[in-house]
């Protein structure tokens, strides 16, 4: 079983959590990680900084800003994660980031690169299935899963395109809109997952505007993971270097809410 | 030059939005059921002529069409080489070309049942274009511009205000264009339902680079029989600035397939191409920014960079997917001027023809100064005038250090 699916099997639902790497500084990311491994995350997304993160909001546009400033490269990215696999053999890690730094010496570098240094799945927030004729084989001939997004307005009739080829978990965006803005009732997020989960084959991890331990339980109830990236990139704008204990803190407190989310209800 | 020659150079993009390798759709999921949308709308309005009928009206009462096809006997006598022809797009209402791609797209957004109008703006040109139509057609209009092209470009910015636009300055990155294209598409996302982006240049996801050169290609069609028409032939060399490439291709689209008519784009190098430029083709290479794939200026993991030119207007770090397939295919030739031979070129037009360009024209300008006089005496350039100068004189007077 790979470890994405692992993390998903493991009798409770799955808290993700999202940082970007190099956020505020290539340093600082390795201890944020382990806080968040500490802390209970059962899947991990690290952002791959972009100078222009056109669906992301305030929150993250700034940690993806504040990482290029310190400097932060590619090969970086690549050793942070080359790292993190040593450190954490079983904990699934997941690049995140737009197409251009994914692509710009060739997708087949760039899966290689990203195999090589243990990374489990792959999320392109601006390649739609549409686009994916080199990417995504490469991932998949790698091994690596290429994490598909949906959102509200993807119908019935286009959500096949979306799970084909994708693997490891789908994140369905609850709103339509950036990261880190508003939140999705949870209704709304109660009806597109039961209608997702009828087609897809793969778990459904719910993100955009998940903030709390309070908003991500009942999230946690109907979607097999919570993806919280936002609230985390707010705590290391506040402290920096030293935020990895506050980190931890909030995590343990989602974690917590998350994998007991349906034993609260039963 | 290694890609196969077409048969036709008109019969771009593919289904899929492709020129070649590249344009294409790559965008986030939530907006990609809204461009398939737009597309199927655009090909049910591109089959009725109802919606060209309307577009043709607009244009001819309300923008001013045809522009003026002029022979500019000063210019051609001091450059001592072949005749200097000008397409007077700078006539349009507003000012500049961009009007004629926000007609065609407010039509559109009408069709589509939208509401609300955003835009993005660097120079202001664009804003004060969209700003316009939603005045005529009564929609509300949010336009975003960097917070630095607000500073500089205040005219405009007043401009769009009277015209009932909200003006939104952008503070991220360096606060210019690509910032505030970010941040249109930022907006789009969360407003789908009710919203549509007028995009002002020929890029972006499909099937924008299309329907923006459909629409500006107004311009190339009517020079082409106005050439025809006065002098009896086409011309020789079509000549036209590129920031994203809309009054470019809008020329030359319908001259592609003739084969005897030379095109030449010309980017701008800013302070020259060894140091902070704009000029994608020449300086760039091939990678994905804003939907499309194409040519940006970017380092060597992909982050993009800042474009810089005297010319807010040509100031991007891209260039539309189609200018890219036809450098790759050896169609158009592109060259790049600097911020001072656009400059001279600018001072030049003004003292021989009476003609205040815009600095966007101005780099054209220079490069028909440089090409003119290596070329007979029966030759025919023919180049865009897209856009008047008002709005430039003050940083005209600054870089000339006058003080108004």
């Amino acid at each position: 079983m790979s470890r994405l699916s692992a993390a998903f099997a493991k009798g409770h639902p799955a808290l993700v959590c999202f940082v970007t790497a190099g956020d505020p500084t290539p340093a600082a990311t390795p201890a944020i990680l382990d806080a968040l491994v500490e802390g209970g995350a059962d899947v991990i997304e690290l952002g791959m900084p972009f100078t222009d993160p056109m669906a992301d909001g305030p929150a993250i546009q700034r940690a993806n800003l504040r990482s290029l400033a310190a400097g932060t490269k590619t090969a970086d990215i690549l050793q942070m994660a080359t790292d993190f696999r040593a450190r954490h053999p079983d904990v699934p890690l997941v690049l995140m980031g737009y197409a251009n730094p994914m692509i710009t010496r060739g997708p087949e570098w760039f899966a290689a690169a990203a195999a090589k240094a243990g990374v489990d799945g792959v999320i392109c927030v601006d390649i739609p299935p549409e686009e994916d004729g080199e990417l995504g084989p490469n991932l998949r001939a790698h091994g690596i899963s290429p994490i598909r997004l949906a959102t509200p307005p993807t119908d019935a009739a286009r959500l096949p395109a979306v799970l084909e080829g994708s693997s490891g978990f789908l994140y369905y965006v609850s709103v339509a809109g950036i990261t880190g803005k508003q939140s999705a009732a949870l209704a709304s997020i109660e009806e597109a997952v039961t209608r997702i989960k009828q087609t897809a084959q793969i778990p459904v991890a719910v993100g955009f505007g998940v903030r709390t331990p309070e908003q991500a339980g009942p999230i946690a109830r109907v979607a097999d993971g919570v993806v919280v990236g936002s609230a985390l990139i707010d705590i290391i704008a506040e402290h920096g270097e030293n935020a990895a204990g506050p980190v931890r803190e909030l995590v343990t407190a989602l974690a917590n809410a998350v994998h007991n989310a349906r034993k609260v209800e039963a | 030059m290694n890609a196969p020659i077409p048969n036709s150079f008109r019969n771009q993009p593919d289904a899929q939005g492709h020129f070649g390798q590249f344009g294409g759709r790559y965008v986030a999921e939530t907006l990609m059921p809204l461009i398939l949308d737009l597309e199927a709308e655009y090909r049910k309005a591109k089959a009725d002529p109802a919606f060209q009928a309307e577009f043709d009206d607009l244009l001819e009462h309300y923008v001013g069409r045809p522009s003026p096809l002029y022979f500019a006997p000063r210019l051609t006598e001091e450059l001592g080489g072949a005749q200097v022809w000008f397409k007077r797009d700078e006539l349009n209402h507003t000012g500049a070309h961009k009007i004629n791609n926000c007609i065609g797209q407010i039509l559109l957004a009408i069709r589509m049942g939208k509401t609300r109008i955003i835009a993005e703006t660097g120079a202001g040109q664009h804003g004060v274009a969209t700003a316009t139509v939603c005045a005529r057609f009564g929609l509300p209009c949010v336009i975003f511009m960097g917070a630095t092209d607000v500073a500089r470009q205040a005219p405009n910015v007043f401009r769009m205000k009277l015209l009932g636009a909200e003006v939104v300055p952008v503070t991220a990155g360096a606060a210019t264009l690509k910032d505030a294209m970010n941040e249109a598409l930022r907006d789009w996302v969360a407003n789908v339902h009710n919203t549509f982006y007028i995009i002002g240049t020929a890029a972006g996801p499909h099937p924008y680079p299309e329907l923006v050169r459909d629409f500006q290609s107004v311009i190339g069609k009517e020079a082409r029989a106005q050439m025809l028409s006065r002098v009896g032939r086409l011309p020789d060399l079509l000549v036209a600035a590129i920031g994203g490439g809309s009054n470019s291709i809008g020329l030359f689209h319908p001259f592609l397939d003739d084969p005897s008519v030379k095109m030449l784009g010309v980017e701008a190098a800013g302070h020259g191409l060894d140091q902070l430029h704009a000029a994608s083709l020449a300086g760039g290479r091939p990678g994905v920014l804003h939907g499309n794939k194409t040519y940006l200026l970017q380092d060597e993991d992909g982050q993009i960079l800042e474009g810089h030119s005297i010319s807010a207007g040509l100031d991007y770090p891209g260039i539309g997917p189609e200018h890219a397939w036809l450098k790759e295919n050896g169609r158009v030739e592109y060259t790049s001027v600097t911020d001072t031979e656009a400059l001279d070129g600018f001072q030049l037009l003004c003292r021989t023809e009476g003609i205040i360009p815009a600095l966007e024209p101005a780099h054209a300008i220079a490069a028909v100064k440089k090409i003119a006089p290596t070329m007979d005496k029966d030759a025919i350039i023919l180049a865009n005038l897209c856009g008047r100068g008002d709005k430039d004189i003050f940083s005209v007077a600054e870089h000339l250090g006058v003080e108004l």
